[in-house]
């Protein structure tokens, strides 16, 4: 809310949005065709589409923010979104952590006979033994099942370091801006933009080991299966925050931003963060106990 | 137990209520309303059931009556002034906690009845219902008895134009028979999809979930048949998966059991006979109409890509083996079922000879019983 | 005092033109707009769908379509409904009134709006576009439960999906865009407890919308990588378990009724006070109540799921939980007809629409307390029990409260009068066939008949011609509705600013009719 005398800026027809659908569908289609045998290039077009759109809808807002037609208010506008989009991914990330939760909590422990399962085991499973990590899944056959799990103390213990360095960086560099030291900002953000890309090239390294050396795989049971998906999805996420600092260090070398004025910049920043706790969130859960 | 008098006096205080205020016929009264049932958990459901109505009922009168009396009697035309009171903290709290009140009185024996429906400890007869699409399959567990139950043929000719036909869709070629007076416990489980086994009158709805087994239990007081359906969507013929429990008395239930041991002996002893091409297909041409016309149709056309054709079907039309083999062992993460644990030797053998030489197909060749009865 | 700036420095001019006016619009009224054509469009589709149910139910025996069409009739059906109709009907009213109600230029961020908007046409085309594809449309109920939704549903689920996501990034932005122009666009001196209800509702909507709508896309990613990258998340056989599937589901689903259900209590909540003449009842504990119900809406869910074989501790659990909806829920109610009583009532069209929903909403709400009962349960559910509560809720509840805002706010975007003698004669034919549609599911139900199939027994015969007569008399009346809409739009008596006598609110006392198209240029003054 506000009382003061500044004027909100209502902008007047855009073609952005529309450009921005054509693309989604196109992904979609797309890759729905591709899971039928069709080739995935429908899939590339429309994610050509997407880029080129966010290219031009955030050059627009930029170009609008540096003209200075951003109030205070729309500031506020802008942080509210931002907030509420953050807890829309965590809602999508508790999801599949309570994907997780089931399976460890209740239907392996059900599937062994757990509460008023005695039944299930006896007639259905009885071979199954529940545990966690579950590396042998009541029906082997079905399934490539892993020979070991992943553990926590080597390279996820090093990319959760890595992580909350990258954490501590972008930090350093928010605070840099606010004392308008711009070298130390660029650096800041340079750095954290490396430690994240370090990350997911960890990441990437790990599963070729989970793949190749532990035969752990997306189909090796819900043990895989909630690996693959929790850390795919944040290492997606990781990804797509280390993209946007590395934009925000592009601007941020240009000279945009001031002391007082530099939402996006602190956007990133939260989302960078938001992404930093999942992480915490799956090496607990998913990588340690 | 101090619950179920509650719910038993509220019960009486409650239909005496109900009769007077609809003075039905009982005919008439069973089609409007929830069966009282034939199991001690299916009154006390309905019992419950009747007492939350009239709960409803009588809020609702409440409700409504102050809605009408305002709509009647505060309208402009007939010059009401508005008042213009707003608020008052104590009547707000007031309608805050009589509704609670209500509510922890429907709770007290709701919170009895679900105790009682779940514990299906010390049962005396242990029956495994498996749902697979869209038939189902009962195994007596202490029995050595075991078959599957599907929608009757009576039924199943009548669906274009149904006038008439007895119990049509609620009729199976094989019920379930169950003694009276003795808990059975019904153990879930499913092949496919997600089924439910409901039948009305013993209050008995329970999913039946690929891999999981559910239970659930009746006692039957009243021996007599028992009609219900499948209750969970399972795709196609959802609505065509009738169950049949016949409750007899005990002598009636042995007897039955050993009729169906006998039934067992033979239909195993006939695997070691030799059929002609005719009486193969003749007997194939019924498994057919029975078990797999549902999915691929009666004349052999499928519903593509769904359910391919059997009509110039590459299998059906190949090599034998690897016919024999789709039957028996189904393909799984389809809906092609491994009919090895479904139908016997003959029918295997008959419905293979039946698929290669009928519908379209003359491929020619036949399969023996003693054949498949030696791929098991 | 605030004041919008355009980006061509003109203030108040008109719309472009053309259709690119409405492809490029930010303006949340030509947003408003187009939410409640596409609305309207799916209601008329999901209703020929529900035709296609209700022809085939008419008498037993297969007659008209083959079992599985039906079943894909019965899920697009559900599906369109839910996230067709009813949602962004409510989404487009939010568009139109929440600036007007409290004196904003137009919404916070009026290009996501747009885009929020452009996303629907696409989704619900793919959704559509699976009825013609090889091996039909998704047949797996709008619940779609694994497994038949994952190993053994047809190649156009993976469109179904699709289309799923897009909707639900569509409502997610939607969502935000509602929340940060109530926080952030409100005039001065219009503090929270001031808001209007429907605002204050469609607060905590959007609150639910973007907890629940990522769980959804959750969901419907999983059931896209069990089907076609190996994992086994609704697999028993890998450790999964089919059931996750549906808390899941249920997780979204469950708020997700509130969501269709909690912008009704605020149009209500706008209208009965208007036309009783009196300010509404307990406004506060309006405010608290919807609140409990959100926050009460998360704690519910597995009710869905009481014959799954969950422990029973779980269902003594969702059992008492969900029943304690009951109390916030009268509250409304209660509150309501206090606000009637001693009134001075008159009774246009938008009232009876309103009294309407009191009454009915109030019968599906009775039979929704005794699903929660869990024993019961047993035998109610997947019934046409459970049928009749839905639809008593979701037709003659939500979209009643639709039917009643259009009546009640069109005047002030039209600056026409609707034809009154139309109106009644739409509310007295729809009530009276919507009675005749729903009343006798209850029996049936109770009877024994279980829902989603496509042929029954004899005994249910009756009841089901009977409910289809008033099915196609329902349908046939919302036909006349798109006719009394279009003549609105066309002409009519002209409005007054206030367009009722005694209405309150911004939009009846700051704005003409039909308002301006930016509503609040400055910032009005609230008392
Ligand atoms: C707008 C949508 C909406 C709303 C508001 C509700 C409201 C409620 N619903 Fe409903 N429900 C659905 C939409 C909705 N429902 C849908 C779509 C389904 C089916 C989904 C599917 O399977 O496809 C469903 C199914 C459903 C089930 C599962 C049934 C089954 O499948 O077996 C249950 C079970 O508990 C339930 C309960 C309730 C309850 C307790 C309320 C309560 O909120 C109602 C509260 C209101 C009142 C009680 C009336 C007013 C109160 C008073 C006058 C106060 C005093 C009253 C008392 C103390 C009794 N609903
Ligand atoms: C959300 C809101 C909503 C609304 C408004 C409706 C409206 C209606 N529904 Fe609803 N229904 C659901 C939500 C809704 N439904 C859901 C969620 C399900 C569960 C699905 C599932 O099981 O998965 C369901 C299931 C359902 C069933 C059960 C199907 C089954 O179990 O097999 C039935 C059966 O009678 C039915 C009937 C109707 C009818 C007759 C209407 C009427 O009110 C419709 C009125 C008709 C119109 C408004 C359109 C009129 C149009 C014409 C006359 C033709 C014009 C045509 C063109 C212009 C092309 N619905
Ligand atoms: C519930 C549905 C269903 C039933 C009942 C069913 N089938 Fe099938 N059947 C299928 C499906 C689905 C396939 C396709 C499997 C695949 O994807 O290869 C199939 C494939 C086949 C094939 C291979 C056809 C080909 O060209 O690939 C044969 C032969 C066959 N079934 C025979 C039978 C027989 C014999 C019965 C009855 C005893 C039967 N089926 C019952 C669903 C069913
Ligand atoms: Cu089996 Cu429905
Ligand atoms: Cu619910």
């Amino acid at each position: 809310m506000s009382a003061s005398a500044e004027e909100y800026y209502v902008p007047h027809g855009t073609n952005w949005p529309i450009i921005g659908s054509i693309g989604l569908a196109t992904t979609v289609i797309g890759f729905a065709n591709y899971l039928h045998g069709s080739s995935i290039w429908m899939t590339f077009v429309g994610l050509a589409i997407l880029i080129f759109m966010m290219w031009g809808w955030f050059g627009q807002v930029i170009k609008e923010s540096m003209e200075g037609k951003y109030s205070a208010q729309v500031d506020m506008s802008f942080r509210w979104s931002m907030g509420w989009f953050i807890f829309s991914e965590v809602m999508f990330f508790a999801a599949f952590f309570g994907a997780l939760f089931y399976a460890r909590m209740f239907s392996i422990p059900w599937l062994d006979g757990a509460s008023n399962n005695a039944a299930t085991a006896e007639l259905l499973w009885p071979e199954f033994e529940a545990a966690w990590p579950l590396l042998e899944v009541p029906l082997a056959e079905k399934f490539e099942q892993a020979k070991m799990a992943m553990g926590a103390w080597g390279l996820p213990a090093i990319n959760t370091v890595i992580l909350l360095t990258s954490g501590v960086t972008v930090t350093w560099a928010h605070h840099a801006l606010k004392k308008n030291q711009r070298s130390q900002l660029v650096w800041g953000l340079a750095l954290t933009v490396a430690l994240g890309f370090l990350f997911v090239g960890l990441q990437a390294w790990e599963y070729v080991h989970a793949y190749n050396d532990l035969g752990l795989k997306m189909t090796s049971g819900i043990y895989g299966s909630t690996f693959f998906m929790l850390t795919g999805f944040h290492g997606f996420h990781v990804t797509m925050g280390a993209t946007m600092l590395l934009i925000i260090l592009f601007r941020a070398m240009k000279g945009h931003f001031s002391p007082d004025n530099h939402f996006a910049f602190e956007a990133v920043a939260w989302y960078w963060h938001f992404v930093d706790v999942v992480w915490l969130g799956l090496f607990i859960f998913v990588y340690w106990i | 137990m101090i619950f179920r008098r509650l719910s038993k006096h509220s019960y009486v205080l409650f239909t005496a209520l109900m009769s007077s205020l609809l003075a039905t016929t009982a005919q008439a009264d069973y089609e409007l309303n929830m069966t009282e049932g034939v199991t001690p958990i299916s009154q006390q459901i309905y019992d419950l059931h009747m007492i939350v109505l009239w709960i409803c009922v009588i809020i609702g009168i409440g409700v409504f009556g102050a809605m009408a009396y305002s709509i009647i009697y505060h309208r402009k035309s007939k010059g009401a002034k508005a008042a213009t009171f707003h608020e008052s903290t104590t009547i707000e709290i007031i309608w805050t906690l009589v509704p609670l009140a209500v509510l922890i009185a429907i709770a007290v024996p709701a919170t009895a009845t679900l105790l009682d429906l779940e514990d299906t400890s010390e049962a005396d007869v242990n029956i495994q219902v498996t749902g697979i699409q869209w038939k189902w399959r009962y195994k007596y567990l202490d029995e050595d008895v075991e078959f599957i139950s599907s929608l009757s043929e009576e039924s199943r000719n009548a669906i274009p134009d149904p006038t008439g036909v007895d119990n049509y869709l609620l009729d199976v070629d094989k019920p379930i028979v169950v003694p009276v007076n003795k808990k059975i416990r019904f153990l879930f489980t499913a092949d496919d999809v997600i089924h439910a086994w409901w039948v009305p009158e013993l209050a008995v709805k329970q999913d039946a979930v690929p891999g999981f087994i559910n239970d659930s239990w009746a006692t039957i007081e009243e021996p007599g048949i028992y009609r219900g359906q499948c209750a969970e969507l399972c795709g196609k013929d959802h609505g065509f998966m009738p169950i049949v429990v016949n409750a007899v008395s005990e002598p009636e239930y042995q007897e039955w059991l050993v009729a169906m041991r006998a039934e067992a002996a033979a239909v195993a002893a006939a695997a070691d006979q030799e059929f002609s091409m005719d009486e193969l297909v003749a007997k194939g041409e019924s498994v057919y109409a029975a078990n797999c016309s549902a999915c691929h149709g009666p004349t052999g056309a499928g519903v593509p890509p769904v359910f391919p054709a059997i009509t110039g079907s590459s299998v059906a039309t190949g090599d034998i083996g690897a016919h024999i083999d789709i039957i028996m062992n189904g393909k799984t993460g389809t809906a092609m079922q491994a009919f090895k644990t479904q139908i016997s030797d003959v029918d295997i053998a008959a419905v293979v000879t039946f698929q290669r030489n009928s519908l379209g197909n003359t491929v020619g060749d036949l399969v023996q019983p003693s054949t498949i009865k030696s791929l098991r | 005092m605030s004041t919008a700036t355009t980006h061509d420095e003109h203030h108040d001019h008109g719309p472009a033109s053309g259709l690119m006016r409405w492809v490029t619009t930010t303006n949340h009224k030509d947003i408003g707009t187009l939410y409640l054509w596409l609305s309207f469009i799916m209601l008329l589709t999901g209703g020929a769908m529900a035709m296609v149910i209700r022809a085939e139910l008419f008498q037993p025996g297969l007659q008209l379509v083959e079992p599985n069409f039906f079943n894909s009739m019965t899920t697009m059906h559900g599906l369109i409904m839910v996230f067709g109709a009813i949602m962004p009907a409510f989404v487009g009213l939010a568009n139109w009134l929440i600036p007007m109600m409290i004196g904003a230029p137009d919404m916070a961020l009026p290009r996501m709006n747009n885009w929020s908007f452009w996303i629907l046409p696409f989704a619900f085309t793919m959704l559509a576009s699976t009825l013609l594809m090889e091996g039909g449309a998704p047949a797996f109920g709008w619940t779609f439960y694994a497994p038949l939704s994952t190993t053994y549903a047809p190649d156009s689920t993976d469109f179904f999906i699709f289309a799923v996501h897009l909707m639900g990034i569509s409502s997610v932005m939607g969502a935000i865009n509602i929340i940060a122009t109530i926080l952030n666009m409100r005039a001065p001196g219009m503090t929270l407890m001031k808001m209007p209800l429907f605002v204050w509702t469609w607060l905590i909507t959007a609150y639910l919308l973007i907890a629940v709508m990522p769980v959804l896309a959750g969901a419907v990613t999983m059931m896209l990588t069990d089907r076609h990258f190996g994992t086994s998340f609704f697999d028993a056989a890998g450790g999964g378990d089919p059931v996750m599937f549906q808390h899941i589901f249920w997780f979204f689903g469950h708020p997700e009724v509130y969501i269709m259900i909690l912008p009704a209590f605020g149009i209500i909540s706008a209208i009965i006070p208007t036309f009783a003449r009196k300010p509404l009842f307990g406004y506060s504990s309006m405010v608290y109540a919807s609140a409990s119900i959100a926050i009460l809406s998360f704690m519910v869910w597995a009710h869905h799921m009481f014959t799954t074989g969950m422990p029973v501790a779980g269902e003594l659990y969702f059992m008492y939980a969900t029943i304690l909806i009951a109390v916030p829920t009268g509250v409304k109610i209660f509150n309501w007809v206090s606000t009637m009583w001693k009134g001075s009532m008159t009774f246009e069209t938008p009232m009876l629409w309103a009294l309407g929903f009191v009454v009915m909403f109030t019968i599906g709400g009775f039979s929704g307390l005794m699903l929660g009962v869990a024993p019961v349960d047993t035998q109610y559910h997947d019934t046409y029990f459970v049928v009749a509560h839905f639809h008593y809720v979701l037709v003659t509840g939500a979209l009643y409260s639709i039917i009643a805002a259009f009546y009640y706010w069109v005047p002030k975007w039209t600056g026409n009068m609707y034809d009154e003698k139309l109106g009644k004669i739409h509310f007295w034919w729809s009530t009276i066939s919507v009675n005749l549609l729903f009343f006798p599911q209850h029996f049936i139900g109770l009877a024994g008949m279980p829902r989603r199939i496509p042929d029954y027994a004899l005994q249910f015969a009756e009841f089901n011609m009977i409910s289809s007569i008033g099915g196609f008399a329902f349908g046939l009346a919302q036909v006349f509705f798109l006719y009394i809409v279009v003549k609105t739009i066309k002409g009519g008596e002209k409005a007054t600013d206030e367009v009722w006598e005694g209405a309150t609110g911004l939009e009846f006392e700051q704005l003409p009719s039909p308002a301006p198209y930016h509503s609040f240029n400055t910032a009005p003054e609230v008392k």
